[in-house]
């Protein structure tokens, strides 16, 4: 599946050639297809959101990109260059920061910040400004000599931004950066992801905190190593779902489900926290029928609301989509 | 190759050698204590053997020949039997590994004839140990003869015995203990640097992928000859050092004599070192767990060392087909170089055939340590 973008042009009004490409690509371990026939364009200073369930390949295709993982098929570019092909220079231009903390914990954070200075071969004369600067940035000063093993998971995760961008790439790849850190710490985080991107740096970054697909220019939402969107999170969410969306909070959501499961009108029907998410077909169904069939059954509900879909209802959704045109069945997932 | 991205990963992975216990533990106290060990584990000297005896005369001669006995820092007098089937008991029980017994004669024979049997019983399941005692059974006798030819037992003994005596050849029991120590020493200096060295650089690599910065290495532009050299430099540096302390160690406290130059030594171990590291960096990268590393590491080294490298066991004398195995051991041709460097003082001329053996097995192992490790994760 591709998705074709509107051209995009930079500040200075001119065309712009993208800066990261994907063609068709496919990635398989032994039967098992990770990354099945993926493509996309990304502009310059671009923050692109990689969306999906753990295992859905978006790590995978992250992978590709910056020449760890061989495609079985298909191409990448990077700046250009064709990272199957000269993986090396693509690894000048780009900063990677892996899902798996990956500084080294035995380092202090000066420690760090020298090694990745001297691997990734940064002037001299500009090293010891840049190293202040990533101290800062990670809000480590002081801190200097501390073992980066001893750090808080915030402090770290700065801290391994602050190296992937010591040699101030054009393009930056993130994967699940914000993975197990505090919400203070991941607000902070995507500061600087955005004051990255105000500098033109093009940024690939995947999650699985939906809150976070905000954040980004592009939404490329994946399932089953399949691209469903790439759309910006404004115009999917403006996206018709193909009926109304309801909220329903009540008691017994595994029983609601249970009951709500196959009546006739619903589409589609997803566990969020407290509430079931049904999208109903108004002409078949309506919200006093569902209220009755619950009440009847002895749950109690407390609210059933339409509501505006979130990206989480879009892309549960979309999943639901592809897996009913896939199997031909309609059925019902938690989100 | 860039020297800047060489120098930044020898200077963390020197960091990280400081920072890691078991690393330090490895480089620092394991030829010390292998020193110690197979130093000492090799000593054919034997003090304080369990000795019974069996005085069937119960004369003035022979308690004196078993005070002779008693007084020998060799023997330890456990227990006086009475019968042979007792002794037969105390060397199945393992009460004693040898017994003297003094037939009935003994004194009659000894004035009669001047020449008088004892007999020694040893406990051959050790036949080393045993052949080291029954020749230390030798000396004591002869000095018994000896101080009674001399009259220093303080009675009479004929002239005759004079003549017979003090038998120098059975002395060369003791000096063997000193010869075969000045011929192992060498090898285990070699057996200790390749097993620390392929030990040590075994963990390099695979300790990269079980903490997870291997990914973000390998995404950097670092090129795999830059990781290898990176890596092997504090190694080699720490190599060095325990070559050194071990080499001063053969010679100060074992007084193993070196008789080569110090030039044909450094240039040899260096060569040796190339060659361990370059071992253990193979293994490393081809082993992503640090366990499952240093056991390979272990048992590349350490056994084909032990037994193949002619350290201890002589080539010459394995069957032709393990002979030709030997060739692929790779401390076989340090531990003949240096052994002819401490005992014969043989120059570089003489060792050009072990050492360009040595060049040839160092590029091969580089060639491929550069390849081995592959900057992907597929």
């Amino acid at each position: 599946m591709s998705a074709v973008l509107p051209e995009k042009t930079d500040k200075a009004g001119e065309r712009t050639e993208p800066v990261l490409v994907a063609e068709g690509l496919v990635k398989r371990f032994g039967n098992f297809t990770a990354v099945d026939h993926v493509s996309f364009r990304v502009d310059k200073g671009t923050i692109i959101g990689f969306l999906g369930p753990n295992g859905a390949g978006k790590s995978t295709i992250i992978r590709m990109l910056c020449g760890l993982l061989t495609p079985t098929e298909g191409r990448a570019f990077v700046s250009g260059t064709d990272v199957a092909k000269d993986p090396e220079t693509v690894r000048q231009h780009i900063g990677y920061m892996s899902q798996k903390f990956s500084l080294y914990g035995d380092l202090t954070v000066m420690e760090n910040l020298r090694f990745f200075g001297g691997i990734y071969r940064v002037p001299r004369k500009v090293l010891p400004e840049r190293i202040r600067f990533a101290v800062t940035m990670a809000g480590l000063d002081g801190r200097e000599n501390a073992l980066v093993s001893t750090l808080a998971g915030g402090w770290k995760q700065r801290l391994a931004l602050g190296c992937a961008i010591l040699h101030r790439p054009p393009v930056l790849f993130l994967d699940e950066p914000t993975s197990g850190v505090d919400p203070e710490s991941r607000r902070r985080f995507w500061d600087l992801i955005h004051a990255l991107s105000g500098e033109g740096v093009t940024i690939v970054v995947s999650t699985h905190y939906m809150d976070e697909a905000e954040y980004c220019d592009l939404l490329a939402l994946i399932n089953r190593g399949q691209l469903l969107a790439l759309e910006s999170p404004t115009a999917l969410k403006k996206r018709n779902l193909g009926g109304t969306l309801l909220s329903i909070e009540c008691a017994d959501i595994g029983k609601a489900l249970h009951l709500l499961e196959g009546q006739p009108g619903l589409l589609d029907l997803a566990a969020f926290g407290n509430a079931v998410h049904a999208l109903i077909d108004p002409a078949r169904t309506t919200p006093e029928q569902l209220f009755a069939l619950l009440s009847g059954a002895h749950v109690p509900v407390d609210h059933i609301v339409p509501i505006e879909p979130s990206i989480d209802d879009i892309f549960v959704r979309m999943v639901g989509e592809a897996r009913e045109s896939q199997e031909g069945e309609p059925g019902r997932r938690a989100g | 190759m860039r020297w800047r991205r060489i120098r930044a990963i020898a200077l963390k992975e020197a960091i990280q050698i400081r920072r890691d216990t078991r690393s330090l533990i490895i480089a620092l106290f394991m030829p010390f204590m292998q020193m110690i060990l197979l130093g000492y584990g090799v000593s054919l000297d034997i003090k304080h053997l369990p000795t019974c005896v069996y005085d069937r005369e119960g004369s003035q001669n022979s308690q004196a020949l078993l005070k002779h006995f008693q007084s020998s820092e060799y023997f330890r007098i456990v227990s006086v039997l009475k019968d042979y089937r007792e002794a037969k008991a105390a060397l199945d029980a393992d009460r004693c590994r040898i017994v003297v017994a003094i037939p009935q004669d003994f004194s009659q024979k000894l004035s009669d004839s001047g020449g008088s049997s004892v007999q020694v019983l040893a406990d051959a399941s050790d036949d080393n140990t045993a052949n080291i005692a029954i020749g230390y059974a030798h000396s004591v006798v002869d000095q018994f003869q000896s101080d009674l030819a001399r009259g220093a037992l303080g009675f009479g003994g004929s002239p005759s015995l004079l003549t017979q005596g003090v038998d120098l050849e059975e002395r060369v029991w003791f000096n063997e203990d000193l010869d075969s120590r000045d011929y192992i020493i060498p090898g285990v200096v070699a057996l200790i640097m390749a097993l620390v060295g392929a030990l040590l650089t075994s963990l390099t690599i695979s300790r990269e992928w079980e903490r997870g910065t291997m990914e973000l290495l390998i995404s950097t532009p670092v090129l795999p000859s830059e990781v290898m050299l990176g890596k092997l430099i504090p190694y080699f540096a720490i190599g060095m050092l325990d070559a050194v302390f071990c080499l001063v160690f053969a010679v100060y406290w074992f007084h193993v004599p070196y008789r080569g130059t110090l030039f044909a030594l450094f240039l040899t171990t260096a060569l040796f070192l190339v060659v361990v590291l370059g071992v253990g960096f193979l293994i490393s990268a081809g082993i992503k767990s640090q366990v499952g590393a240093s056991q390979i590491a272990v048992l590349v080294t350490l056994l084909p060392t032990s037994l193949l490298s002619g350290y201890a066991f002589p080539i010459d004398q394995m069957p032709p087909l393990v002979q030709g195995v030997t060739y692929v051991v790779f401390a076989r041709y340090y531990v003949t170089i240096l052994k002819a460097l401490f005992l014969k003082g043989s120059g570089l001329a003489d060792l050009m055939q072990p050492v360009l053996a040595m060049v040839a097995y160092a590029a091969v192992v580089a060639f491929l340590a550069g390849r081995a490790f592959k900057k992907r994760l597929d």
